[in-house]
């Protein structure tokens, strides 16, 4: 079934909260595809970072559930491509920050093997570990 | 003119002046004042009634000199400049104060001051008024020749319409062909109606009119002048072919070709075929002639080569062929210079120099329009990618602007490549798809009918398949929000359309102005689409914004009607406020000749002159004549001196005075517009109306201060919007020079300065003058003795 949004002043505080915490104006969004072709690690993430970008317009708190935030090694590639001048790492990173404000924990370090450890980019893993966050 | 006798009105605006200003007191004071004869006050000086008093007394009374103490000119100067007509005075022998928006309704709140300040206000007045003279309007011929720039289809739409109604055109074009980008594409959207066999019957009337001069492989070097008379020169490069004589000219037998052992790019074809470096610009080319590239060819080289002049049957190769220089005069020219294609490495994700599979929308129409020979020159494979937007809509680059044309050239060039090769698998990567002109709906529609796929998403970037040279392509579906990445055989990017760089030269010789994408500026966007700020310029097509054809052409014919209602005009009038010189000051020093960005002086008989035709009025060679020699129609420099005084006369030795020199356009505005809104600023200030920042001399500012200026503001335009670019740099030497004097005797040289205002900088003004007027209360107040010793 397809889904339903409400737009209502949840979902407009739920913009405004990620929007204070990164300075960028996510209603610029083209929606063009650029940051998601080219970014290293989409075919990780289960929405891709234009999805992310919708998803945060839109005010939908869901967004807090995907995977991609966390996926994002803020590489910037996106950022330095998007022809809206959005820094979109930087709203990867607001999205951390609110669930890490939430001591909400990503990642388990002590639950990743070291064979894991070892084959895990190290940028993964600093991403992962509340990379530039508060 | 004997006597001078002056004549002072001030009026109430139904209250609006009187309401605030205490013009009895005004009345009395102006009364005393040397040379005045009459005051009267009336409640709307403007209406019928009030100019009848005015006429009436000047008559009467035999006034020679007429004050008219009301609003701003720039709503009424017109008005009262006709009643000095109907009174049989000349109009530059009327001085306009303003006591309405520089006064009364700036300072509502403060009466009392206002009144004093309505006092120095016509002080000055009658203080310029009595230093005016009478001026006439000078009439200038026009003739009907026009210069056109640029032989693209807008460029050759405009000569066409000048030429068959009678002028004489010059169509200067820097390509050895005219036809522009237009004559290179294959078929034109949405009617796919083949670009070459519209546009070859246009070239070729161009090239045969009786009233056209057609200059090709030709550029401007040289413009002298401004508003409707322009000495124009123009540098035509050799082509190493002597032109047609008789029965000697080069009967295109392409023996030469087939001799010269060089081979290069062919241009025309966006270089996907070569050429000789003696060569046919194309097969449409106009004129329908052999040239030598001398930056290939290997007589320029080395001198290894003269095949071709051996083999020429007609011995018309001329190796000493030089660049020649050729001079005329228009009254008008029109703009055309075009477009260029944005530089695909501007976007080096999309690996076009170092991909060969990769290539631009112009190589894409050469491709295309050969696609149906047998080989192809340049064969496309089976799956092709066009990605749109490419240096367009990207404010990585700097480029907000929408390029207008790709969307659709895309969808033209996919649908005629499937027309011709249905096998071909064809995909359009868009952001928007914009098909916004006449037809352009309908044909979207039916290229998807054909089958092409359109996904919405552009393309991040590219790779190459080394093995395969095929190309990569990484994008996001973005209605399925999946990734694709899948290799094309051909990858076309819908390069936008940027400034054309060889337009920069014509702005900087013609002085126009460009917006903030970059191309040419029309006057007004909607009410002057096709003016600029110079008068008698024009333009059209490309060179002012991203547009297709049939844009073009219409802007094209809009630009050829409106150098019609130009030059029908017959002669125009040329504003006698204008510089002049004192010849029996002049000592023929020649600093002023190099001052004129307009090059209006010339010396005659050991003398500055000042050709009136040419002066544009910005003054800035006065500030360059060390002798005051140079002088401005009613803004001389005595008319200056005397209305600073009049202004300063009455200060108290304690109250601060701010002096603002205003710029008639923008800067007088402000205070004009501050007025109408009743926004107050610092009462001290004394604003006075001049022609252009550059006109201020250091001797006038300094002057200011010696009488009484505690601070002093040359307030003018941007540059960027100005009338006179150059004012600024001109004000700032003046004010440095003056800085450096008054530092001399002790006081702060920070008490001068520059400031640019547009005339909606209300609250910019009033945070300056406030500001000023409390920096100036900091700084120790200048003695009467520093005063008199400057
Ligand atoms: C790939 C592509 C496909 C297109 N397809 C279509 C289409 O199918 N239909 C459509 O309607 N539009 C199409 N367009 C747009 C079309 O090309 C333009 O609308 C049109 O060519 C503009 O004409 P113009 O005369 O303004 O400029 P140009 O064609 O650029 O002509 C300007 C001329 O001025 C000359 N010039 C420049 N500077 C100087 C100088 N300083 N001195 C002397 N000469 C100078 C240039 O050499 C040139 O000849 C396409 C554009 C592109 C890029
Ligand atoms: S690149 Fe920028 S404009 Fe395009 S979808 Fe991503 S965030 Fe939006
Ligand atoms: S910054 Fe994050 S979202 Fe952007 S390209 Fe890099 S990994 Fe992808
Ligand atoms: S002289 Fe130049 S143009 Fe002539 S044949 Fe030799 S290389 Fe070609
Ligand atoms: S016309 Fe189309 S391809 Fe060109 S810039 Fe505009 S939206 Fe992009």
């Amino acid at each position: 079934m397809a889904k339903k949004i409400k737009l209502d002043d949840k979902t407009q505080a739920f913009q405004k909260l990620v929007e204070d915490l990164c300075g960028q104006n996510t209603a610029k969004c083209d929606q063009c595809g650029t940051c998601s072709g080219g970014c290293p690690f989409v075919e990780d993430m289960d929405i891709t970072p234009a999805e992310l970008m919708r998803k945060v317009m839109l005010g939908q708190e869901d967004v807090l559930e995907s995977e991609t935030m966390w996926i994002c090694a803020t590489c910037n590639t996106c950022t330095v491509r998007c022809p809206r001048k959005l820094d979109v790492s930087k709203i990867a990173e607001a999205l951390r920050q609110i669930r890490l404000r939430n001591e909400i924990d990503q990642l388990d370090i002590g639950k990743i093997s070291r064979e894991e450890i070892k084959e895990l980019p190290q940028i993964a893993l600093i991403a992962a570990l509340r990379k530039l966050s508060s | 003119m004997g006597e001078k006798k002056i004549g002072v009105f001030l009026c109430q605006c139904g209250g609006n002046i009187s309401k605030t200003i205490d013009l009895d007191a005004v009345s009395q004071y102006v009364e005393t004042r040397e040379d005045v004869d009459v005051v009267k006050i009336h409640s709307n000086m403007c209406s019928g009634a009030g100019q009848k008093m005015i006429i009436e007394e000047a008559k009467e009374k035999g006034l020679n000199r007429i004050v008219i103490a009301s609003c701003s000119p720039h709503f009424h100067e017109k008005t009262f400049k006709g009643t000095m007509e109907k009174a049989g005075l000349n109009p530059f022998v009327l001085e306009l104060v303003n006591l309405r928006e520089h006064c009364s309704w700036a300072h509502k709140d403060q009466p009392e001051i206002a009144t004093e300040k309505a006092k120095d206000l016509v002080n000055a007045g009658v203080n310029k008024v009595r230093e005016d003279y009478e001026l006439a309007k000078k009439k200038i011929q026009m003739g009907n020749r026009v210069l056109v720039i640029g032989g693209g289809i807008a460029g050759i739409q405009a000569a066409l319409d000048l030429a068959d109604t009678g002028n004489q055109v010059y169509l200067v074009e820097k390509e050895p062909t005219i036809g522009g980008k237009m004559a290179i594409l294959t078929k034109t959207f949405p009617t796919e109606d083949c670009s070459a066999c519209i546009i070859s019957p246009k070239m070729a009337a161009a090239q045969d009119h009786p009233n056209i001069t057609l200059l090709t492989n030709s550029e401007i070097v040289r413009t002298v002048g401004h508003r409707l008379l322009f000495d124009i020169t123009v540098e035509k490069k050799p082509r190493y072919i002597k032109p047609e004589i008789d029965m000697d000219q080069c009967l295109i037998c392409e023996q030469c070709v087939q001799e010269c052992p060089v081979s290069a790019p062919n241009k025309w074809e966006q270089g996907i075929m070569q050429r000789k470096a003696i060569y046919i610009p194309a097969a449409l080319a106009i004129p329908f002639n052999y040239l030598i590239d001398d930056t290939v060819c290997l007589h320029f080289k080395d001198g290894s080569c003269n095949k071709c002049e051996t083999v020429c049957p007609q011995q018309v190769i001329d190796f000493s062929q030089k660049p020649e220089r050729i001079q005329f005069i228009v009254d008008s020219i029109i703009v055309a210079t075009g477009y260029d294609s944005v530089e695909p490495s501007e976007k080096p994700m999309f690996g076009y120099d170092k991909f060969q599979n990769v290539v631009t929308g112009l190589e894409m129409e050469r491709i295309v329009d050969h696609i149906t020979e047998n080989p192809p020159p340049r064969p496309v494979g089976k799956r092709i990618a066009f990605i749109q937007c490419v240096g367009s809509r990207d404010e990585q680059i700097g480029r907000e602007y929408c390029s207008r044309v790709c969307c659709m050239y895309s969808v033209k060039l996919a649908s005629l490549l499937k027309q011709a090769k249905p096998d071909k698998d064809i995909y359009i990567f868009y952001t928007d798809l914009r098909a916004f002109g006449k037809g352009f709906e309908e044909y979207y529609k039916r290229a998807q009918d054909l089958g092409i796929k359109f996904i919405r998403g552009k393309a991040a970037e590219l790779y190459e398949n080394h093995e395969n040279k095929k190309v990569v392509l990484k994008a996001e579906d973005t209605l399925s929000r999946q990734i694709i990445e899948s290799e094309f055989d051909l990858v076309v990017l819908a390069m936008g359309l940027k400034p054309n760089d060889s337009t920069e030269k014509i702005v900087n010789f013609l002085k126009l102005t460009k917006s903030s994408d970059g191309f040419l500026q029309e006057a007004h966007p909607k009410y002057k689409p096709v003016d600029t700020n110079i008068e008698g310029v024009f333009i059209c097509g490309t060179a002012q914004g991203p547009k297709d054809i049939p844009d073009t052409v219409a802007q094209a014919s809009a630009a050829a009607a409106r150098v019609m209602v130009t030059l029908a005009q017959k002669e125009f009038d040329v504003d006698p406020q204008l510089a002049f010189v004192h010849t029996d000051i002049c000592d023929g020093c020649q600093k002023c000749i190099n001052a004129c960005p307009k090059n209006a002086i010339v010396m005659k008989d050991g003398k500055a002159e000042v050709v009136e035709a040419l002066c544009i009025g910005c003054g800035a060679c006065i500030a360059a004549c060390p002798v005051e020699a140079l002088d401005f129609h009613n803004s001389t420099n005595l008319q200056m001196y005397r209305t600073v005084d009049g202004i300063l006369e009455e200060k108290n030795p304690e109250e601060n005075r701010l002096v603002i020199f205003a710029d008639n356009t923008c800067t007088y505005r402000v205070a004009d517009a501050l007025g109408i809104r009743k926004m107050k600023y610092d009462i001290d200030a004394r604003i006075i109306r001049v022609p252009s920042s550059a006109r201020i001399t250091t001797n006038l500012i300094v002057h200011a201060v010696k009488m009484g200026a505690d601070a002093v503001v040359l307030g003018d335009c941007p540059a960027a919007s100005s009338q006179f670019p150059w004012s600024r740099e001109v004000a700032e030497k003046s004010i440095a020079a003056a800085a450096a004097i008054l530092e001399n005797e002790g006081i702060e040289g920070k008490r001068i300065y520059f400031e640019e205002f547009t005339a909606g900088d209300l609250v910019k003004f009033t945070t300056l003058v406030n500001g000023l007027g409390a920096q100036v209360k900091q700084f120790t107040r200048i003695t009467e003795q520093q005063r008199k010793d400057i």
